[in-house]
């Protein structure tokens, strides 16, 4: 693999990664996770979706689920009440009841079905592509998706000057890892269609780590005391899209969203 | 309502036009502009359009261009100022403005001595319509008058969160929110406005346009360094994006725009519009961008959409009452 700034940069492993000027690696790129998570972060088998009457098409594809256990990353002493390594999601008892209750009204509830701003992590593993943009100084992440965006501050850490629906990030280089500490979401986002959440007071840990020219893997430690018992932590491949074209293109929902959200308002309906 | 005496809050940034244009000239600046590694001209930055210069010249100042220093004064003056409204009047009821950040004298403004945004036609207004345009227009103002109510889908863009037309192209300037941000890297210029969260990704490296049959809210931007000027190229709009006077931008406009570190505190914004099928001959403007700092606010407009709801549910009360009192007669 030849950087694309002619300067590869020799990872630890036995591969070449692009690397920036300044010796870090060069993620810009357009990049998509290939999941199930954005259905639902914990194993699942199929099942029928919210909306039947689109048929297969509205279906729930099955999935392992993406949860790797406790915060320390893959500490085996963390087990689920069954037994195997952490695969859910360790919620409060009345959080759990919170999820449950999403869950049932899936179908108008999920931010996603009102085109809202997703959040992190999920804008991560929506299924639509993401562009790092990794500049000299800061690195912009862009999202297909609702035209989502944020800023992730390299310089200097910059405090949050509001709470917001993409929260505030905050990254540093460790090692060949880039790690984005995200606060200051405004706890009205879910982490995927069926239900599972945070709160406002999420706090959240991103790694992006290299793990083959093509490939970065997807770390995201998540801890909010007022729904969890302890933190716990997905993972994930990003892939990079290699079709010589790619772009990303508007997925600018709103107006998909209008009948959902609207409808009941339009003249002559349901007065 | 009294408001904040507004001059002594005023920030007044950066500095007149006619010197912007003549760096402009050829994509050559006057001095050394900031750079990136890579050795481009550095737009990166946190930027604001806010311009008190309206888009289109007063009609009595004819060819006039440029105001002198002593009328851009005046003009500034008055402008900044804003019309008390009369306690207990329905023109009474709106925001404070100054906690909202809508009142012009909160935020920086790149003075200028220009008397419109626009610069060709040389009267400084915009062009003709063409005929079909004009119908199209009409057509669209009967369909608003008719039905602007009857549904989301019935009112305008900007209302419903879809696209404002200060992200453009041709980005104009619109009365508040008029922060931006340049992101740039050796093969990307990314312009993102901060109303409402819209990031124009514009790429550098030469790839082609999207091909016919791709439309897109933004257009299909495409970026080229012409010396120290970033030329952007757009195509394949949607055929639905409102220019002030009633147009729309045809599919096939193409807008051309120019931009240009003409200081460490400016970016010479400039802009062609070709659009045979709304107006009889191009038009072009400019305007300075002017450097402010950062960060910038997440505007989450579409998730904070009350407006629309409401205005909605006006409509349907409206005619429930209008029902009301017919059956009462």
């Amino acid at each position: 693999m030849i950087g694309l700034l002619g300067a590869s940069l020799a990872v630890a492993q036995d591969f070449d990664f692009p690397g920036t000027r300044d010796g870090h690696p060069d993620l810009n790129g357009i990049w998509q996770t290939l999941s199930t998570a954005n259905w639902n972060l914990e194993p699942h088998a199929a099942s029928q979706g919210a909306i039947e009457t689109l048929g297969t098409i509205g279906a729930v594809p099955p999935g392992l689920g993406v949860i790797v256990g406790a915060a320390s990353g893959r500490d085996s002493s963390s087990r689920d009440s069954s037994g195997r390594e952490g695969s859910t999601i360790p919620y409060l008892p009345a959080a759990r009841a919170q999820r449950d209750q999403n869950f049932a009204s899936r179908r108008t509830n999920d931010p996603e079905a009102k085109c809202f701003l997703p959040g992190v992590p999920r804008a991560t593993y929506m299924p639509h592509p993401l562009q790092i943009l990794q500049t000299d100084d800061d690195i912009m992440i862009l999202y297909e998706y609702a035209s989502a965006v944020r800023t992730v501050f390299m310089n200097e850490e910059v405090p949050a000057i509001a709470e917001s629906w993409m929260g505030w990030s905050n990254g540093r280089w460790d090692g060949d890892t880039l790690v984005v500490d995200v606060t200051a979401q405004n706890g009205q986002t879910w982490l995927d269609r069926a239900g599972n959440y945070g709160s406002a007071t999420m706090h959240v840990v991103e790694r992006y780590t290299p793990l083959g020219p093509n490939h970065l893997q997807y770390e995201a430690t998540i801890e909010d005391p007022n729904v969890y018992s302890r933190p716990w932590t997905i993972s994930m491949p990003l892939y990079r899209r290699l079709e010589p074209n790619v772009q990303l293109l508007e997925f600018k929902c709103v107006e998909f969203a209008e009948e959902l959200m609207y409808g009941h308002l339009s003249k002559g309906e349901g007065q | 309502m009294t408001r904040l005496t507004l001059t002594s809050r005023l920030f007044v940034l950066g500095l007149i036009a006619a010197p912007l244009a003549a760096m402009a000239q050829n994509g050559k600046s006057d001095r050394e502009v900031p750079r990136t590694a890579a050795g481009q001209p550095d737009l990166s930055g946190h930027w604001t359009s806010a311009t008190i210069v309206p888009l289109e010249r007063p009609v009595e100042l004819g060819n006039k261009e440029l105001y002198t220093q002593e009328e851009a004064d005046k003009l500034l003056a008055e402008s900044l100022v804003v019309t008390e409204t009369e306690a207990g009047t329905a023109a009474d009821v709106h925001y404070q403005l100054d906690d909202f950040g809508l009142d012009r004298s909160q935020n920086p403004i790149a003075l200028n001595l220009r008397t419109s945004i626009i610069t060709d036609p040389r009267n400084g207004r915009m062009p003709a319509s063409t005929a079909a345009a004009k119908a199209a227009a009409d057509a669209r103002a009967a369909r608003a008058r008719e039905r602007g109510f009857d549904s989301a889908q019935d009112r305008p863009l900007a209302e419903r969160c879809i696209v404002w037309p200060n992200e453009g192209p041709p980005m104009l300037p619109v009365g508040y929110n008029s922060n931006l941000q340049i992101a740039q890297t050796d093969d990307y210029v990314v312009v993102l406005l901060e109303m409402i969260h819209d990031a124009r990704v514009i790429p550098v490296d030469g790839r082609a346009g999207l091909p016919a049959g791709v439309p897109q809210w933004l257009g299909s931007s495409r970026g080229r360094w012409e010396g120290d000027t970033l030329v952007v190229e757009t195509t394949n709009f949607t055929g639905r994006t409102g220019v002030r006077g009633g147009n729309v931008l045809s599919a096939n406009a193409r807008v051309t725009e120019r931009l240009t570190r003409t200081r460490d505190d400016t970016v010479l914004y400039q802009f062609t519009v070709d659009d045979p099928e709304t107006w009889t001959e191009p038009w072009s403007g400019e305007y300075p961008l002017t450097k402010i700092d950062g960060p910038m606010f997440e505007y989450a407009c579409h998730e904070g959409n009350y407006g629309l709801a409401n205005n909605l549910s006006g409509a349907r009360a409206e005619e429930r009452a209008a029902a009301e009192a017919a059956e009462k007669q």
